[in-house]
């Protein structure tokens, strides 16, 4: 599939990089209203809805927003179309709106909504922006739909409000309640892992269906994610984003080149330290104290410099 | 000759340790089973031979929850160690005698297959088993998991009647002629199983006696009847207390490994239990003061952490910062 075409960019919100499932996004409402299957798939759809026209509208203004101060603009623009979405469904579908309650109004800070604007979004045209949203809506209602109708199942022993378990059948109500949603959510994880790794075993690459933030997922490699886990002295998972970088440093001047070697350096240092500490004495307080700020320091440089390739990508 | 043998034993040399004990896991959980049987044997003897069902369904499904599930994980088959004997038997005693035989079952799948096989086996559950399988069918078969009416006893729990302020019988409670759960009832029957753990050296005193007169302490002073002994000892004999306090507590694998940690420990689930006993809604507040006491066990580790030979407080809590 060609890359940030409709087809690709709805197959990687559902299956790829499902916010639910893989990416374990937006828990809040995923355990909070999960209790029927009615609900789950209400909560996903207004999600799903509120998602692809944010990430449109988002992706329209990219350029006019600045950068400094595009999250608050993100959240007045997903918190007008989530007061709009609201206002339907107290209109046209009380009841659900009653059901799902105060998670309404949160969708405004679900951490899906804002992942998206920020990761892809932003950075993306508004047409594969759109359908990223909708993918990534519909995969996250797929996942609600699944987590409430096993849980409406145990717990009540109906489906969207039809009895399907016999008469005999006694109700496991911790199903119904905060508990059973961590256990169906754990379940499904791990049956989603499962089969990822049965297909692993078969020889099909599944190196493209990350789980959590693994390295390899593409909204995850130039966002948050990678300036939180790749700080300097912080050993790097994946060797390969590893050598990639070195590789790109080799590219850039050679100043970057002497910073990278005396990082890597100082890094090595660290850890004989480090080591050295579990059998060392009272001075090595001291040590760990003045090695702190160098460290910040050291953090800072690396993030501008992160910051900076990022935008030379997207230019 | 004599002579020459022990200088051989002397000087045969091999890798440490060279001095071994013979306690194994099994032996242990052998002494526990050994601990428990007085108040199972009164259970069945005060509630029929329903209990004795009840108490072998639970082991049963528990040891063939074990089973199933090393087969399915591919592990060594950990049967042998009886640890699963005893978390059968642990949940079967907490049970009320009229529960369907499918719901203890159940319980005993939860307590084995999600809260030990799941996180990795015996040493390396987070809470104890069958007290975490008392909560969930508690919280799944509320009115099944409080039915203690039976033809022997009508009417509530003793600590429930407490509650009321009805008049309670004092004697029955203690010998354990009253309305509960399978093995909490009787008094007597614990504290016999639990001095002879003691005796053994299985557990020691520090968490069930933190715990007991922390919970004393705490209902002398909030429980609104003073240092009345009359209703401090109904609270001690009533409920899952005695139970909790010498079995469940002082589980190995989810009590903390330090010596002040446990007293802390205790201290911590007296005051919890009664918190849940006096101002909760409910009568009883054993079961959940314990898993709640399970999960902050890392934490009381963390911060009871005896400090290494050799070494100072500041040197050492400076090492700590610096492994973080």
């Amino acid at each position: 599939m060609k890359q940030n075409s409709v087809a690709e960019r709805l197959f990687n919100g559902v299956i790829k990089e499902n916010p639910t499932l893989v990416l374990t996004l937006g828990m809040c409402p995923t355990l909070a209203v999960t209790t029927s299957a009615m609900n789950g798939l209400g909560m996903g759809l207004t999600t799903t809805a509120v998602l692809a026209l944010s990430n449109l509208i988002i992706s329209l203004l990219r350029k006019f927003i600045p950068n400094r101060v595009r999250i608050p603009a993100f959240i007045v623009i997903v918190a007008s179309f989530v007061t709009m979405v609201q206002l339907l469904l107290e209109a046209y579908l009380p009841s659900l709106n009653v059901a799902l309650g105060v998670y309404i109004p949160l969708i405004v800070v679900n951490c899906i909504i804002l992942g998206r604007a920020e990761s892809y979004a932003y950075h993306n045209p508004p047409i594969p922006s759109f359908f990223d949203g909708l993918g990534m809506g519909i995969g996250f209602s797929i996942a609600l739909t699944i987590i409430g109708a096993v849980r409406e199942l145990l717990g009540t022993g109906a489906v969207f409000g039809y009895h399907i378990l016999p008469d005999g059948y006694v109700n496991i109500n911790i199903f119904v309640l905060a508990p059973g949603a961590f256990f169906v959510l754990a379940m499904l994880t791990a049956i989603q892992n499962f089969v990822k790794n049965k297909l692993a075993a078969k020889g099909k690459d599944v190196s493209k269906v990350g789980s959590g933030c693994s390295e390899d997922c593409a909204s995850c490699s130039d966002t948050a994610c990678s300036k939180r886990f790749y700080d300097a002295g912080a050993p790097v998972k994946n060797p390969e984003v590893n050598a990639a970088k070195k590789d790109k440093a080799k590219t850039e001047p050679k100043k970057a080149e002497e910073k990278s070697e005396e990082k890597s350096e100082e890094t090595a240092e660290k850890k004989v330290k480090d080591k050295a500490g579990a059998v060392t004495e009272e001075n090595n307080a001291e040590e760990v104290k003045t090695d702190e700020p160098e460290e910040t320091e050291e953090k800072a440089e690396v993030k501008e410099t992160e910051e900076k390739e990022g935008g030379e990508k997207d230019e | 000759m004599a002579e020459e043998k022990n200088v051989e034993k002397l000087y045969k040399i091999s890798s440490n340790p060279h001095v071994r004990s013979k306690v194994t896991t099994g032996s242990i959980m052998l002494m526990v089973i050994i601990g428990l049987m007085p108040a199972t044997g009164f259970g069945i003897f005060n509630f029929g031979i329903r209990a004795a069902f009840v108490v072998a369904t639970c082991v049963a499904s528990a040891v063939l929850t074990e089973f199933l599930s090393n087969l399915i994980f591919k592990k060594k088959q950990t049967i042998a160690d009886l640890s699963a004997v005893v978390t059968g038997l642990l949940l079967a005693l907490n049970l009320p005698v009229t529960i369907p035989l499918w719901m203890a079952a159940l319980g005993s799948v939860f307590a084995i297959f999600v809260v030990k096989m799941l996180f990795g086996g015996i040493g390396q559950n987070f809470m104890n088993p069958a007290l975490a399988a008392r909560c969930f069918l508690l919280i799944s078969f509320p009115s099944a998991m409080t039915a203690f009416e039976t033809d022997a006893f009508t009417g509530a729990t003793p600590l429930a009647a407490l509650k009321a302020g009805e008049e309670i019988n004092i004697q029955n409670m203690i010998i354990g002629k009253t309305a509960g759960t399978i093995g909490e009832t009787s008094m007597i029957s614990i504290i016999i199983g639990a001095c002879f753990l003691i005796l053994v050296g299985v557990i020691d005193l520090r968490i069930p006696a933190s715990y007991l007169i922390s919970f004393v302490a705490f209902i002398m002073v909030f429980g609104g009847h003073g240092a009345d002994p009359g209703y401090i000892a109904a609270h001690l004999s009533g409920g899952g207390l005695m139970l909790g306090a010498f079995f469940m507590a002082t589980d190995y694998t989810t009590r903390p490994i330090t010596k002040w940690g446990q007293i802390f420990y205790g201290i911590f689930l007296g005051l919890l239990t009664g918190v849940f006993r006096i101002f909760g809604p409910g009568a009883e507040g054993v079961s959940y003061a314990i898993i709640i006491g399970n999960l902050i066990v890392p934490l009381i580790e963390k911060v009871t952490a005896p400090i290494p030979f050799g070494y100072t407080r500041k040197a050492f809590k400076a090492q700590q910062k610096g492994v973080k």
